[in-house]
């Protein structure tokens, strides 16, 4: 506790909360413009902290983070087709409310809605991520490469349609990770010597979230514009209040959970947030046609999953989502690496975060609410100047990190290679999550063999290790069988080549 | 037996993705590569339990083995779920002269910045996209463009701390 009053201590000095206020301030402003979500606003956000010191960068980040969400919402709500998938839920029914003539409504139990589940996840945070640090960190390198294991089959599998695209993206990650000579030998260096070092994860993000996803639109660049519902200022009548604050309750006890799992992410307690609702709610005739409760569930499940995801990310090292994914990247680029140890090595820094979180929060609720019709008129941005200030901003930022020409090649390249990813289905997560982790599999892998000199029977020698061992066999059998359930009962209507 | 399939199945068929076989196909030679990279490191170069080419053999393995998979299962009928998005309409079938205008823009962009420097093809950057993307108010899109690279440059220098390179108008900046 005292760690935390030290922590709101840092966090509230003037300057930080001038960082944290410029982070809601730009992550919203990037966050609300169409075909950018939460990932890749950070993405682009990431050389803005590079240079700040690391307590102000943190907290700056953590405004970028909540904005770039809150902004996500917002898109959502006023135009129907979400960019992100944590935000379609959120647009059945949000959308259907502006169309209504509800926005400002929809608006307000979505921003109240995050505020009370981030701050309820966030408090969550704090009570688990230490005593979680503290489990883990007894933990061997045996532990650690099956936890790793099982958290890349995880992403690979859980989430998508098909499991094979999954598995491709994952080994391109895992492909791209290999480049560089941290084993001692040059891999797939091609003589190059600006490769030694591996290739920048942050180019690689960068470039398959921001470059990808700018090619892939300028080439299904919507001929008519979309229709944008006019918004004023948000608020809610009793009435409303009284529908709202149950769907937050239970939204956030459905995200938080889910979150923290190694496999996280917010489809899926978005997905049961709002058949919770549709089956609870006193107005179920009203869902499909704009039902409040459907914002204010999954809107809080989904802030609360992504202070879930934060659980693992901080005490494991372990990114689930994308967004969690390119945070690790901007903690290891001031020097932080998370994991365990990290509670016991940066203290300060980490409380501060912590406490930054918060701020952030609460920060995003007092400015975003009587800020909406400013952040509503940025969707009407003129298309060509968003995707090229899209590819402005990825170049400034791959080219930052080295002033080197070639990271702008690469950048083209990867770049390229999502664009072909959206065109053929295959989800990027895994593929980001592989470079990540790959590496650090190797190591642990590595590690633990060196340990036991050599001997395979080390890897099951700890009984977490076996643990992790056996769900992921469960469920492997489990997809399985219900992979050839599906293809029974519905063999040639359905796509065959599923699993 | 032979021709059970249209029998049974009075789905109309689905057409095969051709471009699809192209995205097997780089899987393949990915996976190629990186096995052949495998196979040029030094056998027993380090005592680590783990020798550095075991990993790109697994790897590079699968890839050729996910390569075959999306092959047959194109072969198939297998049609990708193309992504969605905010501004993405993917009925009106696919621009690609777009893309192409937009790659030769930041090619320009990558074999110019060192010696032009991020001021200049910054704003050319944003510029040409610009126009790629069917913006045709040519004086705003370069204004634009100009003030967004030299903002840029002065924010990272004096703000960040971050001495982007100048190019040619180092000096003069």
């Amino acid at each position: 506790m005292d760690l935390l009053l030290e922590g709101f201590q840092t966090a509230l000095t003037p300057t930080n909360l001038l960082y944290a206020v410029l982070g809601v301030l730009l992550g919203t402003a990037v966050g609300v413009l169409p075909g950018i979500g939460p990932a890749m606003t950070v993405a682009l956000l990431l050389p803005v902290t590079y240079n700040v010191s690391p307590d102000s960068a943190l907290i700056m980040f953590a405004g970028i983070y909540y904005g770039g969400m809150y902004g996500g919402s917002t898109t959502s709500i006023l135009l129907n087709t979400p960019g992100e998938s944590s935000s379609v839920v959120t647009a059945i029914e949000g959308n259907k409310m502006a169309k209504a003539g509800r926005a400002a409504q929809a608006l307000a139990t979505a921003a109240v809605g995050s505020f009370i589940a981030g701050t309820i996840g966030t408090v969550l945070l704090v009570l688990l991520a230490p005593t979680v640090a503290d489990l883990v960190v007894q933990l061997g390198a045996p532990s650690y490469f099956a936890i790793m294991l099982a958290s890349l089959l995880a992403v690979t599998t859980v989430l998508g349609s098909s499991k094979l695209r999954g598995f491709i993206a994952l080994f391109l990650g895992l492909a791209i990770g290999l480049v560089g000579a941290s084993t001692g030998e040059a891999r797939l260096t091609f003589g190059q010597p600006l490769l030694a070092d591996g290739i920048d994860v942050v180019v690689v993000a960068v470039a398959i979230f921001a470059l990808g996803e700018a090619l892939w639109v300028a080439a299904h660049l919507r001929r008519r514009p979309l229709e944008i519902i006019p918004v004023g200022q948000p608020w809610m009548s009793k009435k409303d209040w009284g529908r709202s604050w149950k769907p937050w309750l239970r939204g956030t006890a459905y995200g938080f959970p889910f979150g923290a799992l190694p496999a996280g992410g917010a489809e899926v307690p978005t997905a049961l947030s709002y058949l919770t609702e549709k089956r609870l709610s006193k107005h179920p005739e009203e869902f499909g046609h704009g039902a409040i409760e459907g914002v204010a569930g999954p809107e809080a499940a989904n802030n609360a999953s992504a202070a879930g995801t934060l659980v693992p990310l901080l005490a494991i090292g372990l990114p689930t989502t994308a967004t969690a994914a390119i945070i690790l990247l901007a903690m290891q680029s001031y020097g932080i690496q998370p994991g365990p140890q990290l509670f016991d090595n940066e203290p300060e820094l980490v409380w501060a975060l912590l406490a930054s979180l918060f701020v952030a929060n609460l920060l995003l609720l007092v400015i975003n609410l009587p800020m909406a019709p400013i952040w509503a008129k940025l969707l009407q941005t003129p298309r060509p100047y968003l995707y090229a200030g899209i590819l402005f901003f990825a170049s400034l930022g791959a080219y930052s990190v080295n002033f080197q020409a070639f990271d702008l090649v690469l950048l083209l390249a990867f770049g390229l290679l999502g664009l072909a990813m959206r065109r053929f289905g295959i989800p990027v997560l895994p593929l980001i999550i592989g470079v990540i982790l790959g590496p650090r599999v190797e190591a642990q892998l590595t590690e633990a063999l060196a340990i036991s000199q050599g001997d395979v029977s080390t890897l099951w020698s700890e009984p977490v290790a076996v643990v992790v061992y056996v769900l992921i066999a469960v469920v492997a059998v489990a997809l399985a069988v219900n992979a050839v359930r599906t293809r029974g009962s519905a063999a040639p209507e359905k796509e065959e080549v599923d699993a | 037996m032979t021709t059970t399939d249209t029998a049974t199945s009075p789905v109309r068929r689905r057409a095969v993705d051709t471009a699809q076989y192209g995205f097997a196909a780089f899987l393949v030679v990915v996976g190629a590569v990186v096995v052949h990279d495998a196979t040029t490191l030094d056998k027993g170069f380090a005592d680590q339990p783990v020798q550095p080419y075991a990993v790109p053999y697994l790897v590079g393995g699968v890839l050729l083995v996910l390569g075959v998979l999306l092959a047959v299962a194109t072969a198939r009928g297998d049609v990708p779920e193309a992504e969605e998005g905010e501004d993405v309409d993917l009925e009106g079938g696919s621009d690609w002269v777009t893309v192409a205008k937009l790659v030769a823009v930041f090619a320009f962009n990558v074999a110019f910045v060192g010696w032009l420097g991020w001021a200049i093809t910054g704003a050319v950057l944003f510029a040409g996209s610009a126009w790629a993307l069917g913006s045709r108010t040519y004086v705003r899109d370069i204004a634009i463009g100009a003030a967004l690279s030299l903002l840029t440059w002065y924010g990272f220098y004096v703000g960040l701390n971050i001495p982007i390179p100048a190019g040619i108008l180092d000096g003069v900046l």
